[in-house]
């Protein structure tokens, strides 16, 4: 108990830790969460009318007025509209070619060309996407004004009623903040732990605790039972924002997330006991825990599908603590899903769990003797 | 000249007399990139589809074919009822479910009309919009076929896609993630060294001896600062041998720009290093405080764009966006320095406004 009491005392008397561990992560919750959106709106575009005719300058008014894409200027040379491209005015250069309204007039069709920005691939799908549907647009209403295209047969069509359950307005805060709210955590439970032996170990105290009359599960249990407590705070507190901030809902039962909580946090405390264990200096438990910590993030599909990656890295993503715990979060709380939907990536924690704090009980008893 | 040249020389060999440490700094950078560069993919792969046809029809299964043959998508399982879905979704094991209605095939060749449902996991909304596209797009390239004869008529797009034909995301996250890796390799660096020296009581050895405040920082940033040029060097070497990204602008401006880069970085750890009193403080900083926002606001994978104009105007304090830009420009789209000279000068900004914080911070120990 007392050494219990010494850890929460170090902790709450170093006054500039604490902003660090109870405010920063709250603060990027709440700003974070907004950032991570693939909507492409506002598309910069850069028209390039060779035709100038009132067909022409009709289907430049559709892309203006889709909503989709903002002018930023006219030209009429190729170079330039590259120029544009490369000095990021323009994202989009559609360029209506000469005799564009003679040529729908006599043939009833005739070619446009986009050029798309397609350094990010994404986006420019989308933005791909948005054109194709302007043109179609476009077409429809070109049926009612030329008069030569009224051979249309059957027409046949497939509609598609898309839904999306649980989130119907794709609202991606509701996504990413339950994700964001786990990084956060598992960054404040790996470096607390991760850096309290090795710092014991740096500035020479933890002789003095060896020599004491205190058990090696003892003095493990002081050490994390405190950072346990923060953790489970922490959550609490994020929990609150994404509910009050964001109206995520939770769907799933709050014990549910504090049971896998619990127990996740042993993984991360276990963890950062470990690399505490196995380095010399707070410098290189860092470097340890922030090399983890990035492939863990990276990998958790929090920011990209884990249905996306390679084969190989989807299984790699099954040792990653993150993972789990950023998708049972995700399933708890939009999802509603239970004990038995969630079952096998809980059990996968309790698993790594054990093995963690069974390895760093090990390699502590190691380093004491 | 010479007594600093000594303190850089003692400052190397700290770096390298601790090997771990020293393997830890050239060999993550090579990893995290490899791994990353090869698992870090935005198109989706592999749909999780369930079918729940209720009209079993030869046109139902003509579309169920050439949905799972497109290659995106894998079929779960068929479904047997509206009720299944939701359990399926629950588990994870299904990302979308594909219904056909009762009497689909035989509505669809007498009348030429059928309703398709998509159903999608919303709770991730991006598979979940990209997803419902791809099946749109099938579905749509079977009614072309279907329709006998038909020409184009109208406008008919032709899309030029710049830069980037194949539409690969590689192009766009390796230079996403040498951004990243560099940005927080560099600042962890250099935000403990000072510190360090702070809490083993060193600094008022260095403080009492003849260099003054700007030697000292220097010194202490020198020798990280050739150690990133080495890592620049793999990171760029890595980038063109494996990943294959061409670099169509030239190659010197990049390393350039590479270099004024890790020296922003280096010295917003310098930074963290003279305001924070404990090790632990500096790394939680530059780890806690760099890590998600390098990744949100920097437009490595989510575009800034794209982002609410608040955040647009927060994006604009990280460093690693402008380098981002800079190497996009130069690698893909071959732009030269005319186009770059604002971001350059952006982050040249940065780095002065960062280094004398440093020293005045620093300096007012020394009172």
């Amino acid at each position: 108990m007392v050494i219990l009491r010494k850890e929460f005392l170090q902790i709450f008397r170093n006054r500039g830790m604490l902003p660090i561990i109870f405010i920063m992560p709250f603060i990027q919750l709440v700003i974070l969460s907004n950032a991570a959106t693939f909507d492409v709106r506002n598309v910069p575009l850069h028209l390039q009318d060779l035709d100038r005719s009132s067909l022409s300058a009709r289907l430049a008014g559709h892309f203006t007025g889709s909503g989709y894409f903002r002018l930023t200027g006219e030209s009429f040379t190729p170079d330039q509209a590259l120029e544009e491209v490369v000095a990021r005015r323009a994202d989009l250069v559609l360029v209506i070619p000469r005799d564009f309204e003679r040529n729908l007039m006599i043939t009833g069709a005739t070619p446009v060309q986009f050029m798309i920005n397609a350094e990010d691939g994404f986006t420019a799908g989308v933005v791909q996407g948005y054109a194709a549907e302007i043109v179609a647009d476009f077409n429809r209403e070109l049926q009612t004004l030329l008069p030569r295209s009224g051979q249309a047969g059957l027409v046949r069509e497939i509609n598609i009623v898309s839904s999306a359950w649980y989130n119907p307005e794709l609202e991606y805060s509701h996504y990413m903040v339950p994700g964001i709210l786990v990084v956060l955590v598992t960054l404040i439970g790996l470096f607390l732990s991760g850096m309290n032996v090795v710092r014991e170990r740096e500035t020479g105290t933890i002789d003095q605790i060896n020599v004491s009359p205190l058990r090696s599960y003892e003095f493990i249990t002081g050490k994390l039972l405190p950072f346990w407590i923060i953790g489970l705070g922490e959550l609490t507190l994020g929990l609150v924002i994404a509910r009050l901030v964001f109206q995520v809902p939770m769907l799933g039962s709050h014990l549910l997330v504090y049971l896998v909580a619990s127990v996740y946090l042993l993984v991360v405390l276990g963890m950062g006991l470990l690399i505490s264990t196995v380095t010399q200096t707070q410098q290189q438990a860092m470097f340890v825990a922030w090399f983890f910590m990035v492939i863990f993030t990276l990998l958790s599909g929090l920011f990209t599908a884990i249905e996306s990656m390679p084969h190989w890295a989807q299984v790699l993503t099954m040792l990653n603590p993150v993972r789990h715990f950023v998708d049972i979060m995700r399933r708890v709380m939009l999802k509603g899903a239970g004990l038995r939907e969630i079952a096998f990536p809980f059990i996968t924690l309790a698993f790594y769990a054990a093995l963690m704090l069974a390895l760093a009980v090990k390699r502590y008893r190691k380093v004491t003797l | 000249m010479r007594r600093f040249m000594g303190f850089v020389r003692k400052e190397f060999y700290h770096i390298f007399r601790d090997r771990r440490t020293a393997a830890i700094l050239f060999g993550m950078p090579v990893v995290q990139l490899l791994l990353f560069g090869f698992a870090i993919r935005n198109e989706i792969s592999e749909v999780k589809l369930g079918i729940l046809d209720r009209s079993h029809d030869p046109v139902t299964r003509e579309i169920t074919d050439r949905v799972l043959a497109s290659g995106t998508f894998k079929a779960m399982r068929n479904l047997n009822s509206q009720s299944e879905i939701g359990a399926a979704f629950a588990s994870g094991a299904m990302n979308e479910a594909v219904v056909f209605e009762p009497g689909f095939g035989a509505r669809f060749q007498r009348e030429g009309t059928g309703d398709l449902q998509v159903i999608t996991d919303g709770s991730d909304p991006n598979v979940s919009r990209i997803v419902t596209g791809y099946t749109a797009t099938i579905v749509r390239e079977y009614l072309r076929e279907m329709s006998p004869g038909s020409i184009e008529t109208g406008v008919v797009p032709v899309p030029l896609l710049l830069f980037n034909p194949s539409l690969k995301s590689v192009y766009l996250f390796v230079p996403g993630l040498m951004a990243l890796i560099l940005m927080l390799v560099s600042a962890l660096m250099t935000s403990i060294s000072i510190t360090r020296e702070k809490e083993t009581g060193t600094l008022e050895v260095l403080l009492v001896s003849s260099l003054g405040p700007v030697q000292i920082i220097a010194g202490k940033v020198v020798p990280y600062m050739l150690l990133s040029v080495v890592n620049v060097l793999t990171v760029l070497v890595l980038a063109f041998t494996v990943f294959g990204v061409p670099c169509r602008g030239s190659v010197v401006l990049l390393v350039l720009e590479s270099l004024l880069f890790i020296m922003t970085a280096l010295s917003l750890g310098m930074f963290i290093s003279t305001i924070t009193a404990s090790q632990q403080a500096a790394m939680m900083i530059s780890l806690g405080g760099l890590l998600l926002p390098t990744i949100l606001l920097s437009g490595f994978i989510f575009p800034v764009a794209s982002m609410p104009l608040p955040l647009q105007l927060i994006s604009n304090i990280i460093p690693a966006r402008w380098y981002l830009v800079i190497v996009r420009a130069i690698m893909l789209k071959g732009a030269d320095f005319s186009y770059l000279w604002r971001e350059t000068m952006i982050l040249a900004f940065m780095t002065a406004v960062l280094v004398t914080a440093s020293v005045r911070k620093f300096s007012e120990r020394l009172q």
